[in-house]
């Protein structure tokens, strides 16, 4: 018999049902795992009691008869979800004892169909980075190796927990959150599924605020279908986030197999990129071929303002990150710094409370934003960002669906690129098109690279049109065979 | 953009985050630096275009003006890191 931690979600459910295990079972093998793996340090704070009373009541449901979607099944949530009375820290030592009393809805919803509670994932400081490396409570390590060679990678970031625990199987699915990439891009280097959905999908509210045009919830799981079943769960209307969008939620399992027999997919020529190694290049092009033998019509199209996403994104993501943060000021939650006055006080915590390139993030973004300069950046960036919106637009009018890499390299070595910022932000380069104007993305791992490291394939879809982006997700996934799984 | 350490100073004081002075030189280049990168948007005709002021194309929605929630002093206190008799406390802000 298969490993309960290697079952896919979808197996755990039909193995749940048909009482071949217990949640309580499915629940310890992965709190084993969990300990295990505490070098990847995939986790900020482990709630196994939680998760094994979440299992028990879960078994007492079933026999009850009153299971749910996600009964019984063991899920990993990044630390910056906020849990009533489960320390969260979005990975910063500036919410250093923050025991939330209100639990987000996307969390709340997961719990309400039935999911268990493994623990609090590691991430980047505010979901701020690529790589994890810039989380508070340390850098969480891939569990993938270069093929003869032991030096730790990173998992990619910010949800780089998640990611790591899913590659791992420590959970069989985790939350994450995308702001330009941080669902997709640690996905893609942990040889997993992630699923950013379209911006206003799944609720913000209880979900620590980065940069509130573009956040995002949404799942990593390991196969396209765990990652439908978990958007299922989490997406919806809810009053309390204003642009939470109240189109019904449609069931995406119904349609993943349904083929891409017709589908029109785009292939953009802008993220051809100086650089780029020819094994991206070339998995991209056996993705094309993937397709096109499913009977996909392929169509080069152009998305001219691709090379001006990024810059627009470092204007527009540090610009309201400024504004969201400026809450931390030690009276309400978190850390407090004593000074002489208020001022002091307010400027010794955030000084101390956040991270390097939190700290530069916010000075960015107040520079942007100062008397002077908001014209020539911010609203420059808010300007630009209208075309980068409108290329997808007129793409969208020719194709279904656009394919491309989803980072332009495999994971790196911890340390390797935290010295240039610019270098850093790089990875996401493909990933903050669709962020800018709030389109669904996802990641299926495709294929792996000269060194045995995972390479993901990205599929970016029009608004609110997850069902055909998991339907095309499906053909890759299937066509591209991946098996490949991390040794650690 | 070049930006000097009597500006990072400046937005440092703005943001409220206080900066240690042998911190604003390497600060200043890295801030620069990114300034830099980002000002390859004036490569961009933006003349005809409107900013992006919502991503769904949505109207906001309106409810009534009515208190939902309140009366929660308690849990609003309980992550405070100085709180007393229902108030959060601060330094002395009047003298």
């Amino acid at each position: 018999m298969t490993a309960l931690t290697d079952l896919t979600l979808a197996a755990a459910r039909e193995g749940l049902a048909a009482k071949r295990f217990s949640a309580r079972e499915l629940a310890e093998a992965h709190l084993t795992a969990m300990e295990r793996a505490r070098a990847l340090n995939a986790f900020i704070t482990e709630t196994p009691e939680r998760a094994l009373a979440d299992a028990a009541a879960s078994d007492a449901r079933r026999s009850r008869g009153e299971a749910g979607p996600l009964d019984g099944i063991p899920i990993a949530v990044k630390d910056l979800f906020c849990t009533a009375g489960v320390a969260t820290t979005a990975g910063s030592h500036i919410l250093h004892g923050f025991r939330p009393t209100y639990e987000s809805t996307v969390t709340a919803k997961l719990w309400q169909a039935g999911a268990v509670m493994l623990g609090k994932a590691n991430l980047d400081e505010f979901a701020m980075g690529s790589s994890n490396e810039t989380s508070h409570h340390g850098p969480v390590v891939s569990p993938w190796r270069r093929r003869g060679d032991n030096r730790p990678l990173v998992p990619g970031g910010s949800s780089g927990g998640s990611a790591a625990a899913v590659a791992a199987r420590i959970a069989m699915g985790a939350t994450g959150t995308d702001t330009g990439g941080s669902i997709r891009q640690p996905a893609a280097f942990s040889g997993i599924v992630g699923l950013k959905p379209t911006y206003g999908r799944c609720s913000r509210w209880g979900i620590v605020a980065f940069a509130s045009s573009l956040d995002q919830a949404g799942p990593l799981a390991r196969s396209v279908r765990d990652a439908a079943i978990l958007l299922g769960a989490m997406a919806g209307h809810d009053p309390k986030d204003s642009t939470s969008v109240a189109t019904p939620v449609p069931d995406y399992e119904q349609t993943l197999q349904a083929g891409v027999k017709g589908l029109r997919v785009g292939i953009p020529r802008e993220y051809r990129v100086d650089g780029m190694p020819v094994e991206v290049e070339a998995l991209w092009q056996r993705g094309i071929e993937w397709l096109r033998a499913g009977g996909a019509a392929i169509e080069e199209i152009s998305l001219p303002h691709t090379r001006y996403a990024l810059p627009t994104y470092y204007i527009v993501a540090p610009a309201e990150a400024s504004s969201n943060l400026a809450r931390y000021d030690g009276v309400r939650y978190g850390l407090r710094v004593p000074g002489g006055s208020v001022d002091a006080m307010y400027a010794n915590t955030r000084g101390a409370g956040f991270g390097r390139e939190v700290r530069r993030r916010i000075l960015i973004g107040t520079y942007v934003l100062s008397a002077g300069y908001y014209d020539a950046y911010y609203r420059k960036a808010q300007r630009v960002r209208a075309l980068v919106r409108r290329d997808f637009d007129q793409a969208f009018a020719r194709v279904d669906v656009v394919l491309t890499p989803t980072a332009p390299s495999a994971a790196f070595a911890i340390g390797e690129k935290s010295g240039d910022p610019i270098a850093m932000y790089l990875n996401d380069v493909f990933t903050v098109p669709a962020s800018l104007a709030g389109l669904p993305g996802i990641s299926v791992p495709a294929g792996l690279d000269a060194h045995g490291l995972p390479l993901g394939l990205q599929l970016i879809g029009r608004p609110f049109d997850e069902p055909t982006v998991l339907q095309a997700a499906t053909a890759l996934e299937t066509a591209a065979g991946f098996t490949a799984r991390p040794e650690v | 953009m070049s930006i000097d350490r009597a500006t990072v100073a400046k937005i440092a004081r703005l943001a409220r985050i206080a900066v240690p002075e042998e911190e604003l030189e390497a600060l200043a280049g890295e801030l620069s630096h990114i300034l830099t990168w980002v000002e390859q948007l004036s490569e961009v005709d933006t003349s005809a275009v409107a900013p992006m002021t919502s991503v769904v194309a949505m109207k906001l929605p309106w409810r009534a003006d009515v208190v939902t929630e309140g009366g929660a002093a308690e849990p609003i206190l309980q992550n405070a890191p100085a709180a007393e008799r229902g108030f959060f406390v601060v330094p002395k802000v009047v003298e």
